[in-house]
Parts: C-alpha cells; sequence; structure tokens
C-alpha cells in the first residue's frame, strides 16, 4: 500500500516528523518498506505568467520573454522551449535557485540579451510530465506562489506492507484512525452527508440465497459527463499511490477505494439488461474481464449478474462490456461488501487479482457501503455532473461479531510484563475497540472493520502492539535445567562431515529438483518424483540420488578451470514407492576427479581411482567394517562398481562413472563416487573392549597365486572360514601381476597374525592352523607360490 | 730436554699433523702399540734401579696420559667434523611444502547451522528433523494457514504429484514434534526449504531454522531475551541491537519480525517469531490453557551472508570452489 503522506496529515496530523511518522508505523506492525520524496529537493522556483514573447534577434530557436512572477516588474528571460508562447503560466526559476543536480541559477547573457532566471520543464524539476517543453500550469494558478507550495511537492510517498490480518489499514481512512490511536492525536472525520437524489431512477438489486454477499449498496447517476477532466488534486493523490488516472469516473471509484478502504465499481446504465442479481456464476458462463481476459467462470465465482449474463465477477474484476467508459452517460455505481471467504484463493486460481480482491479477501468494513457511495456520488456530481437517484441497499448475512473476553492474568502470562486493567482499559479505548470490564479483565467487542479479533490472542496481540514491544522487558529465561542426551555409539552429524572434510573432499549443496534425465542416467529411475510446477524444465523432478549433483558440480569446476575435484553432500533423496507414497532418507555422496593429491613436488600425479574412494568409504564407515560386492548399477562402469553392506544389509555403492556418461556429460576422464546411507556412517556403535594378550604374537605370510576372476574376498572368507579362534589378523599387504606369475594370474600375499589370549602358541599349532588355511585357499583355487 | 720430551713433542705434533681418523691411529700406534716409542721406553724402566724407575716411571706415564688426552681430542675432532659434514650434506630445505592433503572445509551454511545449533545446545534446545516433502496438514493447515488463506500467497509453494508439497518453511517439523513429544519442549529445527522464487536474494531452495520453546510459562519476555541472548552471541557482539516488531503469521500471536541494528546503523530483518497459536497447539493436542511457548524462524542463508559478507545468494548454490575453499 503506497500513499501520500501529506493525504494522511489532511486527516491526522501528530507532531513527528517523516522520519519519525514512519518509524512509528513500522513499530506498529505497519512496516514502512519504503519512504521516498515526491520531487527530489530543489528552490527559488515561483509561479511565472508569460506576458511578452519575442524571437531573439540573434537565434532563431530562443525566445525573448517578460514574465510576471508576482513582484511588480516583469523579469526578462531568454527561452528556449517550443511552447513557450503568451498567457502561459509556467515554472519560473529565479537568480539563487537551485534546480535538481545542484544547477544554481544566475542572471545571464544569452547571445548577447540579458536572462534574469529561466523557465522550467517537469524533467528539470525533477517531476517529469507528459508535455515537450515548459510544464504547463493551470490559468488559474497564483503568480508567485512557490511551485512547491502549489504542486505539494514537499510530500513523501510511504510504501507499507500490510499484513494479512490488517486490512483496515489498506486506506488513509484506516491508517489515519491506527495513527490517532497510536499518537492520541485528533481524526478530522469525514462527515459524509447523504446526497439528495434528483431522480427515481435506481435498478432492482437482488442478492441469489446463499450468495456470500452481505451487502449491496447501488446508485443510478444519469447524465453525467464522464469525459470531463480528473482535478488535479485527485490525479495527484492516485499517481502518489501508485495509480494511474484512467478517466473520472474510473478515478473516483479507485480514490473512494484508498481514501475510505471501499472497492467500488462503476457500470455504464444502458448495458445493464434488466435488474441487477449477485449470484454464483453457472458452469459455462463467460465474461471478458477489464484486462480483456476471457474467462470461463465456475460455480465457486460469484458474479454479479443482469437478467442476461454476468457483468462482473464479484469484488475481483468488472467486465470489459459493462464497464463505464468516457463516453457513458447514465452510470450505475456499486459499492459492495462481498465475504471474504467468497474471495479468498480466487484471484490465485484465476492467475489475476485487483486492488478490490486485494482488499476483499483480507476483509472489507460492512458498515462502510453507504458512506463510500455517498462520497463517490458527491464526487461525481462535483466532477462529472449528473442527476442521482435514490440508494437502494441490499443486505444480506453479514459477519457476526462476537464478544472476546480477555484476562488480565493471561496477559501477564503470556507477554511476560504485568500490565494493570486500567493500563489495559486505556489501550482499548484508544484503539476504538468497545470493551467491559470484569472481575478477570475485559470483553470486548470488535469493531466492523477489524477482522483479525476473534480470540483471547488476538486482544493480547493488540495490548502488546500498542504497549510497545519495545517497553516488554527482555528476562533471561528460568527454567529447569536439563541436559541432552549423547549417545556415544553414534557419530554426530558434524563428525561425519568433517571425517569427509579432512580427507580433502570440500562440502556442497546442490538442489533438490534435478532434470529427469539425471534420474534415468544416474538411478535408472524412470518414475522420479514429479513437481507440478516446477520453476524450470531442468528443475522438475525430485532427486533420488545426490550423483547427478556431484557430476554437474563436477562439469562446472572443470570449466572454471579446477581439474582436481573432490565434493561432497549430505541430503534427503526421494524414493516414491509403489503405493505413492515417498521415502526421504538422507545419503552422504561423495566424487573424486583429477590427481590423487594435489599435483605437488612429493608425489607422482597419479588419477584418483576405485580403491582411494574406497579408502574414503571405509574410513567414513569405521571402525565398522563392510563386505563389497560386486554390482551393477546405471552410474557406473559395470566392472569397477560395488554395493556395500553392512550386517548383510546394503547401505550404499560406490564405483567409477559409467564412461558413456564421462562423455555424454562433457567430462574427460571418469570420477569416482560413492553414496551411503548416513545412517551407516553415523552408527558407529559402542567399544567394546577385547583383552589384550601377554603373549607374543606370531606372524606367517603366505604367497598365493590365483586366477585374475578370483577376489580377494573369496580367499579371505574360504581361509578364515577354516582358522582357529586365535588367528588374529588375516590381511592382503601385497598384489603382484607380471614376471613370474602366469598371464591372467595374480599373486597375492598375506599376512596371518596368530595370538592367544591366554598362552604362547606351540610350533605344531601355529603350523596347522597355516596349513589349514593354505589348504582352504587351494580349494579356492589358489597355488602357494613358488 | 729428557728423552721422553722429546718423544711427547714429536708425537704431539705427530697427532696434530694427522690428516684424518686413519693416519690417527697410525701415529697412536707408532707411539702406544706394541713396538711404540712409549711403549719401548716403559720396557726399558726394567733396566733402571727402583728409585729411578719409580720417577722415569710416572714421567713416562704422564707423557703417555698427554699423549692419549691430545689423540682423543684430535680424534673427537674428526668425528665432530664428519657429523657437521655429514648433517650439511641430510639438510633440507624447510621452506618446500608437506607432502599429501590438506583437509577441504564445510559450506558456509552448514558452518552457520553448525555454529547456531551449537549455540542452542547451550541453553538445551535439542535438533529435530523431519521430511522435506510434507503434508498439506504438517505444512499448513496444522500451523492455522487454511486453505485460501492469504497468507498462503506469502509462501509461493511447489506441489508434487499425489497434492504433497515442499515445505515452505521448517515449521512442520515443529508440528511432527510437538504431536510425538508433549512439553517441556525445547528444539531448533534446520533443514533446506522450497518457495518458487529466484532471483539474487531468492533461492528456489534454501535453508531455514525453526526454534521452539513450549513448557508451562514461557512468555514473550523470554522470547526476546532468548532471540537477543543468541544473536549477540552469533554476531559476537554484545552491545548489538535487537528490535522486535509487530507482525503477523498465522502460526504465532503476538508475531513480531527480529530486527537487527547493523553496523552502519540500518535496521535488518533477520527473523520472524511470536507466540505459539493457540490453534496450533490445539492442532497437536498441546492444551493451551496449561502451556505457552514461543517459536521463531531465521534463514541460515541469510545469517551466513550477513556473518561471511556474502551479498549475493546464489553462490551458495553454484558450488564454485574458489568460493568454497575460502571457508577453509
Amino acid at each position: 500500500m503506497q500513499f501520500s503522506e501529506q493525504w494522511l496529515r489532511s486527516r491526522v496530523n501528530p507532531s513527528l516528523s517523516t522520519d519519525q511518522l514512519s518509524y512509528l508505523l513500522t513499530m506498529a506492525g505497519l512496516e514502512v518498506e519504503e519512504v521516498n520524496a515526491a520531487a527530489p529537493a530543489f528552490s527559488g522556483v515561483v509561479i511565472g505568467e508569460v506576458k511578452e514573447c519575442e524571437k531573439h534577434e540573434n537565434a532563431d530557436r530562443l525566445r525573448v520573454t517578460k514574465v510576471d512572477v508576482g513582484t511588480g516588474e516583469l523579469v526578462q528571460i531568454v527561452c528556449g522551449a517550443p511552447n513557450v508562447a503568451v498567457g502561459v503560466k509556467v515554472p519560473c526559476a529565479l537568480p539563487g535557485a537551485i534546480l535538481p543536480g545542484d544547477f544554481r541559477i544566475k542572471p545571464t547573457k544569452m547571445r548577447g540579451v540579458e536572462s534574469g532566471g529561466m523557465l522550467c520543464s517537469g524533467k528539470e524539476l525533477g517531476v517529469p510530465d507528459e508535455v515537450d517543453g515548459l510544464m504547463l500550469l493551470p490559468a488559474d494558478a497564483p503568480v508567485g506562489q512557490n511551485i512547491r507550495d502549489y504542486l505539494g511537492l514537499d510530500d513523501s510517498l510511504f510504501t507499507l506492507k500490510i499484513t494479512p490480518n490488517r486490512a483496515d489499514c489498506l486506506s488513509i481512512r484506516g491508517i489515519a484512525r491506527e495513527v490517532a490511536a497510536l499518537t492520541g492525536s485528533p481524526l478530522a472525520a469525514w462527515d459524509i452527508a447523504a446526497v439528495a437524489p434528483q431522480s427515481d431512477s435506481k435498478l432492482a438489486v437482488g442478492i441469489a440465497d446463499g450468495a456470500p454477499c452481505g451487502r449491496y449498496v447501488g446508485r443510478v447517476v444519469k447524465n453525467v459527463n464522464a469525459a470531463a477532466p480528473t482535478p488535479d488534486w485527485m490525479k495527484r493523490r492516485l499517481e502518489r499511490s501508485g495509480l494511474r488516472s484512467i478517466s473520472a469516473i474510473v478515478d473516483i471509484t479507485n480514490y473512494i477505494l484508498l481514501e475510505q478502504g471501499q472497492p467500488m465499481h462503476a457500470f455504464d446504465l444502458n448495458k445493464i439488461d434488466g435488474g441487477i442479481t449477485v449470484r454464483m456464476a453457472e458452469a459455462g458462463e463467460k465474461l471478458v474481464c477489464l484486462n480483456e481476459k476471457e474467462i470461463e467462470l465456475t460455480p465457486d465465482l460469484m458474479v454479479i449478474a443482469d437478467a442476461a449474463k454476468p457483468l462482473a465477477i464479484a469484488g475481483i474484476m468488472g467486465g470489459l462490456d459493462s464497464g463505464v467508459t468516457s463516453a457513458s452517460r447514465d452510470i450505475f455505481l456499486e459499492s459492495a461488501f462481498f465475504l471474504p471467504e467468497a474471495i479468498a484463493g480466487k484471484a490465485r486460481a484465476l492467475g489475476f487479482g485487483s486492488d478490490s480482491s486485494y482488499r476483499y479477501e483480507r476483509g472489507v468494513d460492512f458498515a462502510l457501503q453507504t458512506e463510500a457511495i455517498e462520497r463517490a456520488t458527491a464526487l461525481v456530481l462535483e466532477i462529472c455532473g449528473g442527476e442521482p437517484g435514490p440508494l437502494t441497499e441490499t443486505v444480506s448475512a453479514l459477519p457476526a461479531r462476537a464478544s472476546v473476553a480477555v484476562r488480565t492474568a493471561r496477559v501477564a502470562r503470556v507477554l511476560g510484563v504485568m500490565l494493570a486493567a486500567d493500563e489495559i482499559a486505556a489501550i482499548f479505548t484508544r484503539l476504538g475497540l468497545p470493551f467491559e470490564q470484569n472481575a478477570d479483565g475485559f470483553v470486548v467487542s470488535a469493531p466492523s472493520f477489524r477482522f483479525d479479533i476473534a480470540i483471547e490472542e488476538d486482544l493480547i496481540e493488540e495490548i502488546a502492539r500498542v504497549y510497545g514491544y519495545d517497553n516488554i522487558p527482555a528476562n533471561a529465561p528460568v527454567a529447569a535445567q536439563t541436559m541432552l542426551s549423547q549417545p556415544e555409539g553414534l557419530r554426530v552429524r558434524s563428525e561425519v562431515r568433517r571425517l569427509l572434510a579432512g580427507r580433502d573432499f570440500q562440502e556442497i549443496v546442490s538442489y533438490a529438483f534435478v532434470e529427469e534425465k539425471w534420474e534415468r542416467d544416474f538411478a535408472g529411475n524412470h518414475n522420479p518424483v514429479r513437481l507440478i510446477n516446477p520453476i524450470a524444465s531442468q528443475m522438475s523432478v525430485m532427486r533420488s540420488s545426490l550423483i547427478g549433483g556431484l557430476v554437474d558440480t563436477l562439469a562446472a569446476n572443470l570449466n572454471r578451470k579446477h581439474s582436481r575435484v573432490r565434493v561432497f553432500e549430505i541430503a534427503r533423496v526421494f524414493h516414491k514407492q509403489a503405493d505413492g507414497s515417498v521415502q526421504q532418507p538422507e545419503v552422504i555422496a561423495g566424487l573424486a576427479h583429477g590427481s590423487r593429491v594435489d599435483e605437488q613436488w612429493g608425489s607422482k600425479a597419479e588419477r584418483v581411482d576405485f580403491y582411494d574412494i574406497k579408502a574414503d568409504v571405509e574410513a567414513l564407515l569405521y571402525p565398522r567394517v563392510a563386505e563389497y560386492r560386486k554390482a551393477a548399477h546405471p552410474a557406473f562402469h559395470p566392472g569397477r562398481c560395488a554395493e556395500v553392506l553392512l550386517d548383510g544389509a546394503v547401505v550404499g555403492v560406490l564405483g567409477e562413472l559409467h564412461p558413456q556418461w564421462v562423455q555424454a556429460y562433457g567430462l574427460t576422464n571418469a570420477p569416482v563416487l560413492f553414496e551411503l546411507a548416513v545412517e551407516a556412517a553415523e552408527q558407529v556403535g559402542r567399544v567394546k573392549l577385547a583383552p589384550v594378550s601377554k603373549f607374543q604374537p606370531v606372524r606367517r605370510d603366505l604367497a598365493l597365486v590365483v586366477a585374475e576372476e578370483v577376489s580377494v574376498a573369496t580367499l579371505q572368507q574360504a581361509m578364515l572360514a577354516v582358522a582357529p579362534e586365535f588367528v588374529r589378523e588375516l590381511a592382503l599387504f601385497d598384489l603382484y601381476r607380471g614376471k613370474g606369475v602366469d598371464e591372467g594370474k595374480k599373486s597375492l600375499a598375506f599376512r596371518i597374525v596368530l595370538q592367544a589370549a591366554d598362552r604362547t602358541l606351540v610350533d605344531d599349532e601355529v603350523e596347522q592352523a597355516v596349513a589349514a588355511m593354505l589348504a582352504a585357499a587351494e580349494a579356492a583355487g589358489a597355488v602357494l607360490r613358488a | 730436554m729428557s728423552n721422553v720430551d722429546v718423544i711427547l713433542k714429536e708425537g704431539l705434533a705427530a697427532l696434530d699433523a694427522a690428516a684424518d681418523l686413519v693416519e690417527l691411529e697410525q701415529v697412536k700406534a707408532r707411539y702406544l702399540g706394541k713396538s711404540g716409542a712409549l711403549t719401548e721406553l716403559l720396557k726399558q724402566l726394567g733396566k733402571l734401579s727402583p728409585e729411578e724407575r719409580k720417577t722415569a716411571g710416572a714421567t713416562i706415564n704422564a707423557a703417555k696420559q698427554a699423549f692419549e688426552t691430545r689423540h682423543n681430542e684430535v680424534r673427537d675432532g674428526f668425528n665432530a667434523a664428519k657429523l657437521a659434514a655429514q648433517l650439511a650434506a641430510e639438510s633440507l630445505d624447510v621452506t618446500l611444502p608437506g607432502r599429501g592433503i590438506l583437509p577441504a572445509g564445510l559450506h558456509p551454511v552448514t558452518l552457520t547451522l553448525e555454529r547456531i545449533t551449537g549455540l542452542f545446545a547451550t541453553m538445551g534446545f535439542e535438533v529435530a528433523d523431519g521430511p522435506e516433502i510434507e503434508s498439506d496438514f504438517h505444512n499448513f493447515q496444522a500451523l492455522n494457514i487454511p486453505e485460501n488463506h492469504p497468507a498462503r500467497a506469502m509462501q509461493d509453494t511447489f506441489y508434487v504429484e499425489g497434492g504433497d508439497v515442499l515445505r515452505t518453511h521448517t515449521s512442520p517439523i515443529q508440528v511432527r514434534y510437538m504431536l510425538d513429544n508433549q512439553p517441556p519442549i525445547k528444539i531448533v529445527a534446520p533443514g533446506r526449504v522450497y518457495r518458487v522464487d529466484s532471483d539474487a536474494t531468492h533461492s528456489p531452495m534454501f535453508h531455514q531454522m525453526e526454534g521452539l520453546w513450549i513448557d508451562q510459562n514461557v512468555s514473550f519476555a523470554d522470547l526476546k531475551a532468548t532471540i537477543t541472548e543468541f544473536l549477540r552471541r552469533f554476531f559476537e557482539r554484545d552491545d548489538m541491537q535487537v528490535r522486535f516488531r509487530p507482525s503477523f503469521f498465522p502460526f504465532t500471536e503476538t508475531s513480531a519480525e527480529i530486527d537487527v541494528l547493523d553496523e552502519q546503523g540500518r535496521w535488518l530483518e533477520v527473523g520472524g517469531s511470536g507466540m505459539v497459536h493457540p490453534n496450533v497447539l490445539r492442532n497437536v493436542g498441546i492444551d493451551p490453557e496449561k502451556y505457552t511457548g514461543f517459536a521463531f524462524g531465521i534463514g541460515l542463508d541469510r545469517f551466513a551472508m550477513l556473518r561471511y559478507g556474502v551479498n549475493d545468494l546464489r553462490l551458495f548454490f553454484e558450488n564454485d570452489l574458489t568460493f568454497l575453499k575460502q571457508f577453509n
């Protein structure tokens, strides 16, 4: 809501500066978003009348004028504007004047002729108009008056952000009422007098049963001059409220909307066929609205209709055809109260709203309609003339206003400050809320302009607002002290993040909505969770995997010339279930690309590979040890991909990006990635202590040659299956291919550490254990390396 | 000068002249070896009378000791020089960078989130969490935002197939938590939220944190104190001015916007807050006559921007490593 400070001050004028007024409104919950001057600063400009105007003898385009500026002497001014002429009244900057941009006016000579000032255009004064040349003032403009006073330029434009509960402040009337309540300054009432009818012309109005129209006030005015110009004072107020002047009658309805907060509509009487009915639309009806959109009406929309057709969508927008134009002679004015619930949400559904629907859905004062139409009629008669008919008022169900009780003790409990009953009473009085006092507190009835007072808390908020939030103390809270639990078996989220960051993975945040293609390519998901209203087609589905975002981040950073990219993200992913529900687990995923360590003197430049990322996964899950099983996954190279299992359940996957995606996504080398359930990295369990053996461990190494297809895990499992309990460790420490080992085979060197908790092992037990393990390995296809 | 003195003098000179350890040991052998010069003198002592033997023996032994002392000195000198040479040869350029990797770091929004949840933990606020695809009930209705309420237009909502929404705020987490827990309740709930909006100051996905404290007598004064304390700790400015300004949220009443005065003297809006609306408490089965409480919501991205001086929200979601690594 934008308005002119001068307009407000014409109704209530507290002794506050513009800044103070702005602060007052903001701190009362009417947030001032902006305050702008109506015109830039300038001085020394008065209204002048051009009395003489001759051609300049030395310049074709210049005129030498003599201007009356009210001093009794004519001032000679040289002027180049095309529209300068004898008789025009224009702004005249006299010597000493300072125009916007620090442009100082001095007596000067122009092509040899004295010039004692400057005649000004609107643009030169910082108030641009549509005139080419000097700003032309009305014939009755008083010569010599300061132009700032004449045009009311010492004004500020306030822009308020009115919250949905304060529809009562969407007008000058409402804001003035609020300012008076907050400051105690007197409020100038409007004293709107009834206009005496000059004819019997009227239109029958009916409200259909159940139509949510509380009151409909109408009036016919005949023989108006709809083409009459809108007076400057009204234009100025409209413009300073952000509305363009359209035509006198439309301007008057808009003026009433701004001044009183009552939306109005003016119909061309001769386009109305029979009487007016306020009813719900029927399916199949159509209406071309004032914005020239044709709307297929639906039965949830209320319309203003005549005998034949809908004329307007009630409270939202008039019809193009029935609206008043400058050619209209007879008009029908509407001032109605439509129930907020009838309008709420409709503008959103239609895709357009209006200043009217904005007010109606929040709540218009339902006692205001008659006053508003009387004021509008008076303005029509003043500006356009015409013969008014009698008012017709049709009333259906108006909102009920229940009394609301508020307890003094509850006020203290909720606000944390004790307010005396008479303090509260004073606040209600200032707000114009009628109340009765009782032993516990108050019973308040909300006025017709307030739609936000229905329960006790509504009144507590009003009390707090007027008492001043600043005046409520900020006491340190007093409460029972309890400690938060910290399960030791849980690795907290920040530790998980820092573990990966410590391994040189940078955390990223990427959008949860992704391109549908990513879901197919990286997750094999052909049925993702789709957004109905995505912001862009490449953000249309919810991701079920973080891989796409990581690959995209890689590609973007490669473009920015980062060749080594290591990133991770923790986020929810979204899996559609057969029953339509969506599972939303949190996952952690990482990507590594480029050299294993930053290019440096001390390390060979080696590209990060599957086993590097596997070490990262092992570290994330540590001290738990996962099982890694060769797997197929749409994102990954079929030979370089594993699923990760904990206690037999798959908790994630890791692998090298499939070569086809490397190409398709504009990469040169394949990154390696992992994706795990965050839970897997968090559930580390508590320490289970094992006794420390006092006896010497024994180490034996076994070098086994085995076919390439046989996995290390196969051999390990075979050997562990037969290992006695004193085999404490079985670990691979070397892998060799090449000279001495046949093509298609590999040599694996295992370290076996044997140690009993209760005795020194004797040679026999050691040899037997190792022999049994070797036999098991041989059974799995291994041969002891010679 | 006796014979002994002459031999000793020559011997000491020979030790001093030795070029290296090998030569030094050869000199030692020449004087103290089996047939060394000083050894020979000792051998001849038997030919002397007991009286003379005593004096001459002492003289020779003193010479021998002097020789050995000098020998040790010279040897230590050689050893020291050898070690010094070895150490000099082994010295490194200590300015070469260390080998291996340096840590990376966390996203600035995460840093902010961890810092804020950490501050609230010191006041006993637990972290709660919830789904991002939410039902209309949890995101709107339970929070006193019925269908067609004008407040729905304040938040442009993403809808998913089937009618659920991407949560427009973290407030549904408080709904879920209150449905599952009875007061006292003291939580903060950070997370990603979504609105149909995109420009330099709006991202369709961003981060919020909700706070909630419900107990028997939690008041607006407690709200002011808790949030003021938090803001002063977060921005590390004990004198930071905080302002609470009347506003409207469907799920709180008395409602307040939270503003802080920045170093340029401008009021900046940093969040919304208020006393939990009795309808919300009733919707989750908490008796508003028995319990009161406050809730607040802040933008984590906004806090990160203010804290680190980031002026374009989009930087947080572009994942440019040059930007992100500055926070490490």
